[in-house]
């Protein structure tokens, strides 16, 4: 049996109309999944122009829509939809740095992913971009805006940092103690990933899905097939679907287990961290006996999966009787306790209004889970419960965490039961997609939902591969939250979020 | 008489030298209980050690713009903190540096070190130079009172400030450390020695995450022989002010004569009673976590409360 194909319904929209079309779809309870942009040569339907594609994503039942719009290829513009929706601002201020299409009447035009540096007038994404120039001439300076007041000082923090971690700015505004204003300036790790996806072949453009955050190897690759399938028409067997939500639960497991830790460690109670990393360490040995990946690399492949062997239940047991009881000792720590509570809130609506995702969605009273809205496999059973809390602050994050842990232990046993170790393709991937075509894969990897969406050429190859990670339209929630947050409790608010800088910077 | 005379000096001398070359040994093996405790190996006891002498083979740098508050404050901080160590009867009380060793001396100087580090934090005119100076000196604000107040509790069955004083009468009227004001000073002398080291739960001595940081924010921007200075003494103010807790609540043991036996087995059970002191914080800091900063305060007026709870008892229950 092979997987039903989700229809995906395309409307070619008029530029006038696409304010208003975006409109009533997110008022009919669409959330804005991605928005990519195409140069479209001559030869295209339509001829040379640059492209725009919107997609909302409901569910359940699972919708997709897809908005076209066609913009002059030499002088691009479009009306901004940042006032519909937040992280539609955020992807055209990403579109406007890479490929120079101007947001006409954008209320918050500044630069996103251009630092000052950037060469001016230079854009990569642009067809005959070439390799990046040395920096010249640049597109002046990017000041912080600056909080006045009596007593406000500025603490600037990174990008470079004291942890073994990925590079951001941080701009402190603070009053004594208290956070005024936080200023996160990321995009230090641009490194090109769609560009570099252009003319690969499917396969080929696997290993650099799984490359796109470290430490969600599956969730990336895992949209990427999806995607690639879809536009190939590719069927998937069952066994190798149920092999991939394994594979997903096992990702979601070992990083929520490395953060419980880390929540830990970041307000001084080391030992759980050690016990914490202990398990972890647990996890990624039996990832690699999976996979041959300690992160879990190799499992997902074109048209199937791989696995080395599959855990038994008994392992996942005693890992979970060691992470309930480092989460009641951290519960129990009055002190622990008294720190995660409160801390860095996150209102429902703020979170709601960014269009928040994962975990951190989730603490905030939002239920969003791709594995129900858009489910690529059905019998998850009824292991498959999401955890939601509303408080919003570090505890919310650490406790969603917890359950999930739990859910996602459930749901692995209740998977591993019934898979054999193998590999598991239904059809070998052709290596010239006949047609071309595109696909749309939405996974709720980790971190929250990931959507991915490939064009694919005439030859097979990959056209144009946008990816939007959770942590892009998560980002501007960690200021949101710790706006009257004290200082030292910063690390602890941006641990209990976590988000990717590479995933957040393709 | 020669020979009794030049134990005094000696005794001094080997306080100093106790304190300077066992403060690294005692942060390594407070590191090391920690290690073990948490079901990891550790790096041995002489880790700090050999920090230090990879620190000192390093080239200075200082920051552009820094002035002689950056430049004297690790020196003055191990200067104060070994004027301090030879002050105090930590092996001996009949040391020529007894008579002198006033509690309030002791706790100016302490302060001395502190307010040293905090002006080279502003020197650097950093952020996180002036933030860290900041916090340790709303610290050091409600912790050298503590301090003060719970000696000065001590002090009033011995008649005397001289701390020198204080600890022998403790050794021949144990009565005194079980007594109500005893015990309780001892309790607000323990927390503000906490405090004032920047141990758990009120600064985490381990962490890398500079906003959160208390004493190592002020000096982030030493380097070299500087840091190693700096390293130095804090090992040494943790050493000085664990003996501190061990002559005033464990006296036994202090030499209080001039004589060479005396002196020896004062030291070597200085070195036991802060050696097991230091294991026991080490161990107890397992279990604790870091106090949001603005608990602090809350704890650190606990502590002083109990101080002047303990002052109150001496004068209102021993009826002097």
């Amino acid at each position: 049996m092979t997987a039903t194909l989700t229809a995906r319904t395309v409307v070619d929209a008029d530029l006038a109309q696409l304010p208003g079309r975006a409109a009533e779809l997110l008022l009919d309870g669409h959330r804005l999944a991605l928005v990519a942009a195409h140069h479209d040569g001559p030869g295209a339907p339509g001829g040379r122009a640059v492209r725009v594609v919107y997609l909302f994503v409901s569910g359940p039942p699972d919708t997709r829509t897809e908005l076209h719009v066609r913009l002059d290829a030499d002088a691009p513009e479009l009306p901004t939809l940042a006032r519909l929706s937040f992280p539609g601002g955020r992807f055209e201020r990403e579109m406007r740095d890479l490929y120079g299409i101007v947001p006409l009447d954008h209320p918050l035009p500044h630069r996103l992913v251009r630092h000052f540096h950037w060469p001016r007038g230079w854009y990569p994404m642009a067809p005959d971009a070439g390799p990046p120039p040395p920096f010249a001439e640049s597109e002046g300076p990017y000041p912080f805006l600056e909080v006045e007041g009596d007593g406000v000082y500025e603490i600037p923090v990174g990008p470079v940092h004291a942890g073994l971690i990925e590079p951001g700015h941080f701009r402190f505004s603070v009053v004594g103690e208290t956070i005024i204003k936080l200023k996160a300036r990321l995009w230090f790790v641009h490194k090109g990933v769609e560009k570099l996806f252009e003319g690969r072949t499917p396969e080929r453009g696997l290993p650099l899905a799984e490359r796109v955050s470290g430490d969600t190897a599956v969730g990336h690759a895992l949209a990427y097939c999806l995607a690639v399938e879809e536009a190939a028409g590719l069927g998937v067997s069952d066994d190798a679907r149920r092999a991939r939500a394994l594979l997903l639960e096992l990702e979601r497991l070992h990083n929520h287990v490395a953060d419980l830790g880390a929540l830990c460690n970041d307000v001084g109670h080391g030992i759980l961290n050690a016990q914490t990393q202990r398990v972890r360490e647990h996890l990624l040995r039996l990832n690699q006996e999976v996979t041959g990946h300690r992160l879990l690399r190799g499992g997902v492949v074109l048209g199937g999966s791989e696995l080395l062997c599959v855990p038994t239940a008994a392992r996942l047991r005693a890992v979970g009787d060691d992470i309930r009881s480092i989460v009641t000792l951290a519960l129990g720590h009055t002190t622990v306790r008294d720190r995660f509570t409160g801390t860095a809130r996150l209102r429902p609506e703020a979170a709601r209004d960014l269009g928040c995702l994962g975990y951190a969605a989730r603490a905030s009273g939002l239920p969003g889970d791709a594995r129900i809205s858009h489910p690529a496999y059905d019998d998850y059973g009824a292991a498959l419960t999401v955890p939601v809390h509303t408080t919003g602050d570090v505890l919310a994050r650490f406790l969603v965490r917890a359950e999930e842990t739990d859910v996602s232990l459930a749901l692995a046993e209740h998977l591993a039961d019934g898979l054999s170790a193998g590999r598991a393709v239904a059809r070998p991937p052709r290596s010239g997609l006949a047609e071309p075509g595109s696909g749309v894969g939405i996974v709720e990897g980790w971190r929250g939902t990931i959507t991915t969406r490939v064009e694919t050429g005439p030859e097979g190859t990959l056209r144009r591969v946008k990816i939007a990670d959770p942590s892009f339209f998560n980002w501007p929630a960690l200021p949101v939250a710790l706006a009257d947050t004290i200082v030292p409790d910063f690390p602890l608010a941006n641990k209990s979020f976590n988000l990717s800088y590479a995933g957040n910077d393709l | 008489m020669n020979a009794a005379g030049a134990v005094g000096p000696a005794a001094v001398a080997a306080q100093v030298a106790a304190v300077v070359a066992g403060a690294p040994l005692l942060a390594g093996l407070m590191r090391q209980v920690r290690a073990r405790l948490e079901g990891r190996a550790g790096p041995g006891i002489a880790q700090p050690w050999r920090d230090l002498r990879k620190l000192m083979r390093k080239e200075p740098i200082t920051p552009v713009g820094t002035g002689p508050a950056f430049r004297t404050a690790p020196l003055l901080l191990v200067a104060s903190t070994a004027v301090v160590a030879a002050l105090m009867p930590l092996a001996s009380t009949a040391t020529p540096a007894g008579v002198r060793s006033d509690l309030i001396l002791v706790v100016a100087l302490l302060a001395l070190g502190t307010v040293a580090l905090a002006l080279a934090g502003l020197d650097t005119g950093t952020a996180f130079g002036g933030m860290g100076a900041s916090r340790e000196m709303t610290v050091a604000a409600l912790v050298e009172p503590t301090i003060l107040l719970a000696v000065f509790a001590l002090s009033i069955p011995a008649g005397s400030t001289n701390l020198a004083a204080i600890v022998s009468g403790g050794i021949h009227d144990s009565a005194r450390l079980a007594s109500p004001a005893g015990l309780l000073a001892t309790a607000a002398l323990a927390v503000a020695v906490l405090a004032e080291t920047g141990r758990l739960p009120v600064d985490n001595p381990a962490t890398h995450l500079e906003l959160t940081m208390v004493h190592e924010a002020m000096v982030l921007e030493y380097a070299g022989p500087d840091l190693a200075l700096v390293e130095l003494g804090a090992h040494m103010r943790l050493t000085v002010l664990l003996g501190l807790l061990a002559s005033l609540a464990a006296p036994w043991g202090i030499a209080t004569t001039a004589s060479a036996a005396a002196v020896a087995l004062g030291l070597v059970l200085f070195a036991v009673k802060v050696a097991l002191l230091g294991a026991a914080l080490a161990a107890a800091e397992v279990f604790w976590a870091k106090l949001r900063l603005f608990r602090i305060p809350e704890l650190l007026a606990g502590s002083f409360l109990l101080a002047l709870l303990a002052v109150t008892a001496s004068y209102f229950l021993t009826g002097e």
